[in-house]
């Protein structure tokens, strides 16, 4: 039955060079955790990955109940965490979900190094890497505030104020991301939350697009 | 059958393998955010309380008279109090009708001889929509139900209302 129809679309529009191109390819034998188990180092990234589809799956769920409102963000979270059948364990993932990615980066950020491979030709993908780590940092600080509850509050303040440190344009950054020159507030919230689940999820696909074109085109570092 | 053995290639075993592995795999992941996607179907919808109108019995007369009453509203972290309003009017043999003002044809708001022009009907001004008094609707106007009428109970003397029960169109 599957085989029918993935014949009726392939005959049509011939995808099975697309998806080859994709999924086929070779892992090296010194990537091979079944041939030297120390390979297990190379799995990080995957892993990094993975945890990335939970958040981004968690999160299109946990917005089916948020409201980005300082009325009634606490109370949609917490009805989410309460009334809602599995909205703990959703929200559990997310939670956890968060720093694991982080842990994870890490892990896959230090192979990496420690094995040189962000070496010519790859100084690249490094770049890009550090990127998709920045931006992973600010997924973390803007969806801290979310919940709008006491912790979140005053992280977001003493995030601000650190971003109000940058010399010269540091207040008007503060300005920016805050959306009040003084208040941490209504407006702060809905920016945190568009730049929560628009704007850096954006530009994390973007990045990670690129990490993974190259790595393709560029292939595993060699042995050590 | 055939007495030859199926054999099953490596590359099939691994395909079954990997497939059932990653499908498992995603079926746990998706099992909890679904569930908590769909709860809202799952969940037992409260039946509404009847509310005091705020209207005696004795008061009701013959003719149908607007009662405007709140309920007490529940949705999700939200609680407010919405409006509601009925025609209220006895019938002759003192049985209380209680009706919805929603037009059943695109749910304007029809009143009690709301044009000159209809007397003893109710009248909607969106599109000239017309009902009996008893709230059957007038074959030739617009809605194809009549009005439809409030659950209702008379406790000590006051009239109570609750849901809306929509009827058949006539």
């Amino acid at each position: 039955m599957l085989q029918k129809l993935y014949d009726w679309i392939d005959e049509r529009i011939d995808i099975t060079p697309i998806w080859r191109d994709i999924a086929d390819h070779e892992v090296p034998e010194h990537v091979n955790p079944a041939h030297h188990f120390s390979a297990f180092v190379y799995c990080f990234g995957g892993l990094t990955f993975f945890v990335v589809v939970i958040q981004i799956l968690s999160g299109m769920f946990l917005t089916m109940y948020y409201v980005p409102d300082i009325e009634n963000a606490w109370k949609s979270v917490y009805y989410l965490q309460t009334e809602v059948a599995h909205g703990q364990i959703v929200r559990g993932m997310h939670h956890w979900g968060a720093s694991v990615v982080i842990v994870m980066l890490l892990l896959h950020t230090l192979r990496v190094f420690f094995q040189g491979a962000y070496k010519k030709p790859r100084e690249l993908n490094w770049i890009v890497g550090v990127l998709i780590f920045f931006v992973m940092l600010g997924l973390g600080f803007t969806g801290y505030l979310l919940p709008w509850d006491n912790k979140a509050y005053f992280a977001t303040q003493v995030g601000l104020e650190i971003a109000e440190q940058v010399p010269f344009i540091g207040e008007q950054l503060k300005t920016l991301l805050a959306g009040d020159a003084n208040i941490v507030g209504a407006q702060t919230l809905t920016r945190f939350f568009a730049i929560h689940v628009f704007f850096l999820p954006a530009a994390l696909f973007g990045l990670l697009a690129a990490h993974f074109i190259l790595i393709r085109r560029q292939g595993i570092s060699g042995p050590l | 059958m055939s007495d030859k053995k199926q054999q099953v290639s490596r590359r099939q075993f691994l395909n079954y393998t990997l497939t059932g592995v990653g499908g498992f795999m995603a079926a746990g992941l998706l099992v909890s955010p679904i569930r908590m996607a769909i709860d809202p179907v799952l969940k037992e919808s409260s039946s509404g309380d009847l509310v005091n109108v705020g209207l005696s019995v004795d008061d009701i007369t013959s003719e149908p008279q607007r009662v405007d009453w709140t309920v007490e509203q529940v949705d999700g972290w939200y609680e407010s109090e919405p409006s509601r309003s009925a025609w209220v009017y006895k019938e002759d043999n003192g049985d209380i009708v209680a009706l919805s003002p929603i037009c059943t044809h695109l749910g304007c708001v029809v009143s009690w001889e709301g044009s000159e022009q209809y007397p003893n009907q109710f009248f909607c001004p969106c599109h000239d929509g017309r009902y009996e008094k008893d709230g059957t609707n007038v074959p030739g106007t617009p809605p194809l139900a009549p009005l439809a009428v409030y659950e209702q109970e008379v406790r000590d003397g006051m009239l109570f209302l609750g849901n809306t029960i929509s009827r058949e169109g006539a």
